[in-house]
């Protein structure tokens, strides 16, 4: 029984529990049950809430024998990544500094998703403040691809979607600031989407990079993304940034799943050296397919995007320098060297330098400089510029086509420990998402096959313009739909049983 | 250390002095600048806080609409030329008031610039002046918690143990409104900077955006002073003085630095670009935090809030709709009560303007107004050792007496005494006439009766009169005014005396 | 070399960051390394270029000068490392504001 509703959609789910073919409890159960028997290899949680996620489900339940309307995840488990501040769960963004903390408030995202009805069965993994692409910055250890527990699962959403790869949950929250979504989506062979920037709420969000970090789905389908990502969405009050105008209709376009008569654009320079080879093949693969269903390809040059990895690795850690200046040790979080003689600023010096790890060090410190007087033009003055050229760059490619598409990274999971010591190989996982991160646009991945030489899975990103975000769903829901056709069953079938 | 001092008089001789004022206003909103905890005075500490002002993780700032408006108030006041585009930066430092280690402020984008504020300067035994105070810049920003120092001998930061934080304070809406520097005041310039800051505070207060008490730091004074030899191209490093709560402060704290760094200069040292702290009570500035290691703020544009962009049409509405400033207001009453400037620098700084000005409104003449509010009524808020403001009486009912005496009523004499019982607290004017028995007797026959009683007790005085020695009257009159306890009508009293006796 | 150990150093202490020498040398040589990559930003020629720090245009969010309930003062101190008085108590200040 936990296997067949493990395996599930959330579609699927949500109208089994509204129709009382289950109970949400026994939803609950079964995911629960699949996190005791695998996250002790997959370690995609970091905490687990089963008393509460039962009593959530419990509640779907009541409403539902009431005849109370259910809204469209009622019942639907989700996992919830630990950026996002939970009032009855502890949230610590991976960070040994933030261990235990209990915030007395909770985030937009989480509050909309439990009023509509989801059930928030943990808070999952993730890179140190969301900086990284594996998870392997974590506080509390990396980790596990579901395909290949000796590899990384992507990052920063790293435990989200091992959670959702690995059918503990059919759904997850996560955050994209340089990729962190669609990255660990795309090696972990799931859906994840990156909103536009402002679409859904970062109001609970821990900042990493403010004018970057965007809230947003994973799932193992485009529907089920869809989903999560209407419920997620909307504007919100509480956050300055937040756009005030409908949601775009994703899941009508999930629904739609046609690409007839779409523009769709190859980005020239997000290809070629750099890139596996079985992550170029799938990527050719995928363009033919789309070709095949009826879309017109052409090529588009976005010439600044070559400089959009040394942008965003300047505004991204100018802003988060400032943005974690406020773990300091008075007022919540570790307190470390406290022994009564040191002075405010000693305890906390010593509380930042045990409680941060290496790479959110790396970052403050590389943002701390670029924002420094004398430097700040030349920096973080001159990548502001390019932020502009990247985004000219999208407007004249979106006057081409109506989605651009590239591989959503380019290279498949690699092994737990191989890129740890050298931060610019990391930082090269982001190669392909950065430009929409740094443009606010919508950009969804989703699976495209397996890399020939390891088996291993390999993500198509889809580009649309800000507030387009449906184009994004229509085409990558044609493009699963194709596959599943072509190959007759779900991308993560041919997972290894964990 | 006690610094030695030049005499200030003798500095002037040599020095010019430059001055500039930095000026922070709480502004009196309900509501915090970036969040909707209360805005007010005096709660338990840490009861006004929320995720926002506490800058837990996860939480953003949203503007608050009503300080926009203020601050472009200010800004029109100043006359000042608002942006039609700014932005909020974060100015980055760590500091256990701050909950985020940065502060939302403007850096080189402010919501006002290039304005002015003309000030009047009355120095003693010569002519008022009027000084032009160019104004650089207002722009907003948020406040900081405050921070209790424990376990030291004076409460300060200094030799404190340690320290308890309460961030009630943190994201108060602070409007910070910042001179260019003011030249060519010379010896006035103390005058000039306290002048400065008495029309800021009654202009902001005519607004109706603070409540600008200085004593609770809804309005706080940093003052820049330098001197440079008269005749230098250049000018002299400045150092800025805090701590400044008052008036007589600013005042104070200019004059200090002014007598500090002519001796500085007169012996060949040079001045340390600083920051000092005035002290209230010995009047002096002692040095603070070296300001030659500046601190690097690292400003950039705060992520977390969108552009200011005030429609024009908004800000000439808010334009059209500003209250007459005190300055025109000062020029009007003046004008309308015929007051000489000299009269009217001695009503301004009496404090008495606004008491004077709502009693003519309330019926009475400026110049009985007037009167009775630097004469009589400062004496007793003297004696008491309070500010006029203070009495226990209102302009409305000062109207009153002088309304009474207009009618005859009263003369000056229970004037006063009906002014005296109104402050001690035995009702309104009319309660205190008809209790305490005071009006004028003009009736014939309680007068006529009193005369009778007068003229019997003086038989060889009413004679002289009947034998035409009218000033013998003014015997009569006296005991008749003594009978009366002085509330007899004097003039008709000499009426029927000689009606009587002629 | 773009960035030396020392002004490594002098970040750390504006950011209030407390490093031990062997991580200070590891971190010093990697800053070095990508300080040198992230300066291509400077080969992009953009004289009238103006900046963007939002990508999506928005402007003149607001909310009206009104009191909404917050946080009681045990919840606003729950996660204190201490607390005395009501209020967050904290290791001596050394720096005068």
């Amino acid at each position: 029984m936990t296997a067949e509703l493990t395996s599930k959609t959330a579609a699927e789910l949500a109208a089994a529990i509204a129709s009382a073919e289950v109970s949400a409890v026994e939803v609950t159960q079964a995911h629960l049950d699949r996190i005791a028997a695998v996250d002790g290899q997959v370690h995609a949680f970091l905490h687990v809430a089963a008393g509460q996620a039962l009593a959530a489900a419990q509640a779907v339940d009541a409403r539902r024998a009431a005849g109370d309307a259910l809204g469209p995840l009622a019942g639907v488990p989700v996992a919830v990544k630990d950026v996002f501040a939970t009032a009855d769960m502890p949230t610590t963004c991976g960070s040994h500094i933030l261990d235990g903390w209990q915030p007395p408030y909770e985030s937009t995202v989480t509050r909309r998703l439990r009023a509509a009805g989801a059930i928030p069965l943990g808070k999952t993994n993730m890179d140190e403040f969301a900086m990284g692409s594996s998870t392997e910055n974590s506080a509390f250890g990396p980790s596990h691809n579901p395909w290949d527990l000796t590899r990384v699962p992507g990052g920063s959403s790293g435990g989200s979607s091992a959670a959702v790869a690995a059918f503990e949950a059919p759904l997850a929250t996560g955050t994209d600031t340089g990729g962190s979504i669609r990255q660990p989506a795309a090696v972990c062979g799931i859906v994840g989407m990156k909103p536009t920037y402002g679409g859904s709420s970062r109001y609970g969000v821990v900042a990493f990079a403010s004018s970057l970090d965007t809230p947003g789905p994973l799932a193992r389908t485009v529907l089920d993304a869809a989903l999560l990502h209407e419920a997620m969405s909307g504007h919100d009050p509480c956050d300055s940034t937040s756009i005030d105008a409908p949601v775009p209709p994703v899941v009508a376009a999930a629904r739609q799943a046609d690409v007839e008569g779409m523009r769709i654009g190859v980005v020239t320079e997000l290809s070629g050296e750099g890139y596996e080879p079985g992550v170029l093949a799938r990527f050719g693969e995928a363009v033919e397919l789309l070709e095949s269903l009826g879309a017109k390809i052409i090529e588009v040059s976005c010439p600044h995007f070559a400089y959009a990895l040394p942008a965003y690795y300047l505004i991204a850690p100018s802003e988060c320098s400032s943005n974690l200046a406020r773990f300091d040790a008075m007022r919540y979080g570790l307190r470390a060297g406290d022994d009564g003689t040191r002075s405010a600023e000693e305890v906390m010096s010593i509380t930042r330098g045990e409680g941060f790890g290496a790479e959110v060090k790396r970052r403050i410190i590389l943002g701390t400089y670029a924002l420094s007087s004398g430097y700040y033009d030349a920096y973080y003055g001159k990548a502001q510029q390019v932020r502009t050229l990247v985004i000219r760059d999208f407007d004249a490619a979106f006057g081409q086509a109506d989605v651009l598409i590239s591989p959503s990274t380019p290279s498949t999971a690699f092994k737990i420990g191989e890129r740890a010591d050298d931060p610019m190989a990391m930082y090269l996982a982001d190669l392909c998402t950065i430009p929409s991160d740094l443009a606010g646009n919508a950009a969804l991945s989703v699976p495209c096959g397996l890399a020939p030489e390891n088996g291993l899975p390999v993500g198509l990103q889809i580009m649309a313009p800000v507030l387009a975000d449906d184009r994004t769903y229509r085409v990558g829901a044609a493009v699963e739909a194709a596959l599943h056709d072509r190959w007759g069953h779900p991308l993560l079938t041919e997972a290894p049983e964990l | 250390m006690t610094e030695t001092l030049v005499s200030f008089d003798a500095a002037m001789e040599r020095y010019e002095p430059v001055i500039g004022l930095e000026t922070h206003v709480e502004l009196g909103t309900a509501s915090k600048m970036f969040c909707g905890c209360p805005a007010s005075f005096g709660a338990e500490p840490n009861t006004q806080v929320c995720p926002v002002c506490l800058g837990l993780p996860g939480s953003l700032p949203v503007v608050n609409a009503l300080a926009i408006e203020s601050t472009i108030r200010i800004g029109l006041a100043l006359n000042c030329t608002i942006a039609s585009w700014c932005r909020f930066a974060r100015k980055n430092y760590f500091y256990p008031d701050m909950p985020k280690n940065f502060q939302i402020s403007q850096y080189d984008e402010p919501l006002c610039t290039n304005g002015w504020l003309d000030v009047t300067v009355h120095p003693e035994g010569a002519p008022p002046r009027k000084v032009r105070v160019e104004i650089e810049r207002v722009h907003l920003e948020e406040d900081t918690g405050k921070t209790l120092h424990m376990g030291g001998a004076t409460g300060r930061i200094h030799g404190a143990d340690y320290s308890l934080v309460d961030y009630n304070r943190a994201g108060i809406p602070l409007v910070e409104i910042v001179t260019k520097p003011v030249t060519g005041t010379g010896p006035l310039a103390p005058l000039a900077a306290r002048a400065y800051v008495a029309e800021l505070r009654d202009m902001l207060r005519s607004l109706g955006v603070s409540d600008v008490r200085m004593e609770e730091g809804s309005l706080r004074c940093d003052v820049n002073t330098s001197i440079a030899p008269k005749g230098s191209p250049t000018w002299g490093t400045r150092t800025e003085t805090k701590n400044v709560n008052s008036l007589r402060s600013v005042e104070r704290a200019v004059r200090f630095e002014i007598e500090r760094q002519a001796a500085r200069l007169d012996s060949g040292e040079r001045i340390v670009q600083e920051t000092r702290h005035f002290h209230e009570d010995s009047g002096i500035t002692t040095a603070g935090r070296s300001k030659e290691e500046a601190q690097d703020y690292r400003y950039f544009p705060e992520p977390d809030l969108v552009p200011l962009a005030p429609p024009a049409d908004w800000v000439e509405t808010l334009r059209a709709a500003l209250p007459e400033l005190p300055s025109a207001r000062r020029a009007r009453l003046q004008s309308e009560w015929s007051l000489s400037d000299l009269d009217m620098a001695a009503l301004t700084n009496s404090g008495a303007l606004d008491l004077v000005a709502e009693t003519v409104a309330a019926g009475a003449p400026p110049a009985e107004a007037r009167k009775w509010w630097l004469g009589e009524l400062r004496q007793h808020a003297n004696t008491e050792g309070i500010e006029l403001t203070a009495l226990p009486i209102s302009p409305a009912q000062v109207a009153r007496v002088t309304e009474l005496v207009a009618s005859g009523s009263l003369n000056d004499k229970l004037a006063r005494q009906v002014l005296a019982g109104v402050l001690a607290g035995e009702g309104s004017p009319d309660d205190v006439v008809a209790a305490r028995n005071l009006a004028i007797v003009s009736d014939d026959t309680a007068l006529l009766a009193a005369i009778d009683d007068a003229i019997a007790a003086s038989p060889e005085v009413a004679q002289k009169i009947r034998d035409g020695k009218t000033a013998a009257a003014g015997v009569l009159l006296g005991a008749v005014m003594k009978a009366t306890r002085g509330q007899a009508d004097a003039a008709r009293v000499r009426e029927l005396i000689f009606q009587r006796l002629q | 070399m773009s960035i030396t150990r020392d002004e490594v150093a002098h970040l750390a202490r504006l950011a209030r960051l407390s490093l031990a020498d062997a991580e200070l040398d590891h971190l010093a040589a990697q800053l070095d390394q990508i300080i040198s990559a992230v300066a291509r930003v400077q080969e992009v020629t953009a004289e009238d270029v103006p900046p963007t720090s939002h990508a999506v245009p928005l402007a003149n969010v607001f909310r009206p000068d009104q009191v909404v309930p917050c946080l009681t003062a045990q919840e606003a101190l729950a996660a204190a490392p201490a607390v005395e008085q009501q209020r967050f108590r904290v290791p001596r200040i050394l720096a005068e504001d």
